[in-house]
């Protein structure tokens, strides 16, 4: 049963269904390689053995009853400790809940449970997914499964790390600012931020709304836009959740392929702050593409350069208003209610006690944002630079079907290396940030590995909103033709654990 | 643009509610006026006739029908809180001694 845990979700659904494997097998199978190897990554902040063996139990029963299962009914899926579990805790990454056991699930958690997917447990993230390293976790960091002493990515290391080292096929991550597609650059993986309002809100512990998206992280993207499917499609408990058939993925992926596509690759990707490496497989993606038929022009993206500077201001800003919700009165952590204190004392020491720093920059970067006087030229201007970005899309999709850059500037870096660096940090998010700002759509995926340290790249691919199978249907072409180069998927180059 | 000082720093972290010691204050204090720093770029575009985004979608009062439907029983909704009574969360004292 060992090979179970290099299997796709894909196959391993096939064989659930056909009967070469009970879904009980395969869950048993995850569940002893993540006890043999999740003490070294640390992806997991909780795992729910006995909870997916049940939903694995399950699974097998209705398939023994006749029932015609799913097309991912019996795959164990890593689920990111920002959705809410019934029954099972959620952290969010932080101190101030700890302990939490929410009363309901998340409509994302819904959908996956209703597919017969089995959530193997939680995965370690930023606090409240503010951070592009799993560092400011209050629960300590994740290793890279391709250098255990360098950063997984973040905010979704944990999910990132859990595909990449085999303990799961499937993750779900959530994405803000890039907390999906940068931690699928950095460990060889796929990851995908669906069109904003693609996927249900509801349940999803809320950091920047009018930013934050969930969404799949894979090893291949066929198993992504499986995923995609299962959790995407409008849902009334998200009153910004789009309410219009999802785009077709999966038909999109199993039909990959870029002949007579127009690609733009964005002029201003690239450049100061770029690592040679990243660029090198970039320009190679560029080439690969046109080998395949595509047509790839240079486009010019001028706002974008602002893109981060109006990122730093809107989500602390709407972080500074999402979190007032953590006033230690109805759930989660209390401290210093010994009696003599008020109300508003105790909310003060316990959200000091319980967020930690970047947590605590963030909220009063947002108040500052938002104060009177500052306003108009922090938060104002930021939403005019939102309004330009989203015209340079605009008229780059008036030209190209896509657009390509490299996810994210340099490989892994090392832990600790820019954990007092706030600035250094942000970067790591300047090429996927304004997909957010905008609200379409984009996909991570494996290009190679950089030559000067042999870790993953990833490659952007960028479309516009509710086009989202374009990023499977290229990302499929890719796929398929730098594993006919490779020989094999990249990830079987990582080192062994 | 102006930076940040140590004071208003302090002032923000009373707005916010959040408990910061004497060191933590210096510390934040350098970082925010960095970050505050590389971010007033924005006000680049303060005097451009732009129109604002708020939100990817163009969306205005979103309705559903009014009707009942299952929601947290007191039990499920109280699950959590760190101190209850009589069906209730029960928070520290909220008015002054005056009030």
């Amino acid at each position: 049963m060992t090979d179970v845990i290099h299997r796709t979700a894909a196959e391993i659904a096939a064989q659930v269904a056909d009967g070469t494997v009970t879904a009980t097998e395969v869950t048993e199978a995850h569940l002893a390689r993540i006890e043999a190897v999740d003490e070294k990554v640390h992806a997991f902040l909780h795992v729910d053995r006995e909870g997916a063996l049940e939903q694995a139990r399950a699974v097998d029963a209705r398939r023994a009853a006749g029932e015609k299962l799913g097309p991912l009914a019996g795959v164990p899926l890593a689920l990111k400790d920002i959705f809410t579990t019934e029954g099972v805790p959620t952290t969010c990454g932080s101190k101030i809940l700890e302990g939490w056991i929410p009363p309901y699930d998340a409509t994302v958690t819904r959908r996956l449970k209703e597919a017969g997917v089995v959530i193997l447990g939680k995965t370690n993230m930023d606090e409240f997914a503010m951070g592009s390293s799993t560092e400011t976790s209050a629960y300590g960091p994740t290793g890279n499964p391709w250098d255990l002493t360098r950063i997984p990515g973040g905010s979704g290391g944990g999910s990132a790390a859990a595909i990449a080292s085999y303990q799961a096929p499937l993750a779900i991550g959530t994405d803000t600012g890039g907390s999906i597609r940068q931690p699928a650059a950095v460990t060889g993986t796929v990851g995908v931020k669906p069109t904003y309002g693609g996927v249900s809100r509801y349940g999803m512990i809320a950091f920047s709304s009018s930013l934050d998206q969930g969404g799949p992280c894979a090893r291949t993207v066929l198993d992504a836009a499986l995923l995609h499917e299962a959790i995407a499609g409008h849902d009334p408990l998200d009153s910004t959740s789009i309410d219009a058939p999802v785009p077709a993925v999966v038909e999109a992926a199993r039909n990959g392929s870029v002949a007579g596509l127009r690609v733009g690759v964005v002029k201003e990707f690239r450049g100061e702050g770029y690592q040679a490496g990243v660029m090198a497989r970039f320009d190679e993606s560029v080439e690969l593409l046109r080998e395949l038929g595509a047509e790839v022009v240079e486009v010019s993206c001028p706002s974008f350069d602002k893109a981060l500077a109006a990122y730093y201001l809107i989500a602390p800003s709407e972080c500074s208003s999402n979190l007032a919700r953590f006033d230690a009165m109805r759930y989660g952590l209390r401290v210093g209610d010994t009696g003599g204190r008020s109300a508003e004392e105790v909310t003060t020491l316990t959200r000091g006690a319980g967020f930690g720093d970047e947590v605590k920059r963030r909220i009063m970067l947002g108040t500052y944002a938002l104060s009177s006087g500052y306003y108009d030229a922090y938060y104002g201007s930021a939403q005019k630079v939102r309004t330009l970005i989203s015209r340079d899309f605009e008229r780059a999709f008036g030209d190209v079907d896509v657009l390509i850059s490299p996810t994210t500037p340099t490989t892994a870096f090392a832990i600790g290396e820019r954990v007092d660096d706030p600035m250094a940090m942000y970067l790591a998010d300047l090429c996927t940030i304004p997909t957010n700002l905008a609200g379409n759509a984009a996909m991570s995926l494996p290009c190679g590995l950089a030559d000067e340290d042999g870790l993953p790249v990833g490659l952007q691919i960028i479309a516009p909103a509710m086009a989202d199978e374009r990023l499977y249907r290229v990302g499929a072409a890719v796929e398929a033709a730098f594993r006919a180069r490779w020989g094999h998927p990249l990830l079987e180059e990582a080192p062994a654990l | 643009m102006p930076g940040i000082t140590r004071e208003e720093v302090a002032h923000l972290a009373r707005l916010a509610r959040l408990e910061l010691t004497d060191e933590e204050l210096d510390h934040f204090a350098g970082q925010l006026d960095d970050i505050i720093g590389a971010v007033a770029r924005v006000s680049d575009v303060a005097d451009q006739d732009v129109p604002p985004t708020s939100h990817p979608l163009p969306l205005t009062n979103v309705m559903r029908p009014d009707e009942v439907r299952p929601s947290l029983t007191p039990q499920q909704a109280l699950s959590g809180a760190p101190a209850a009574a009589q069906q209730r969360f029960k928070v520290p004292q909220i008015l002054g001694e005056e009030a």
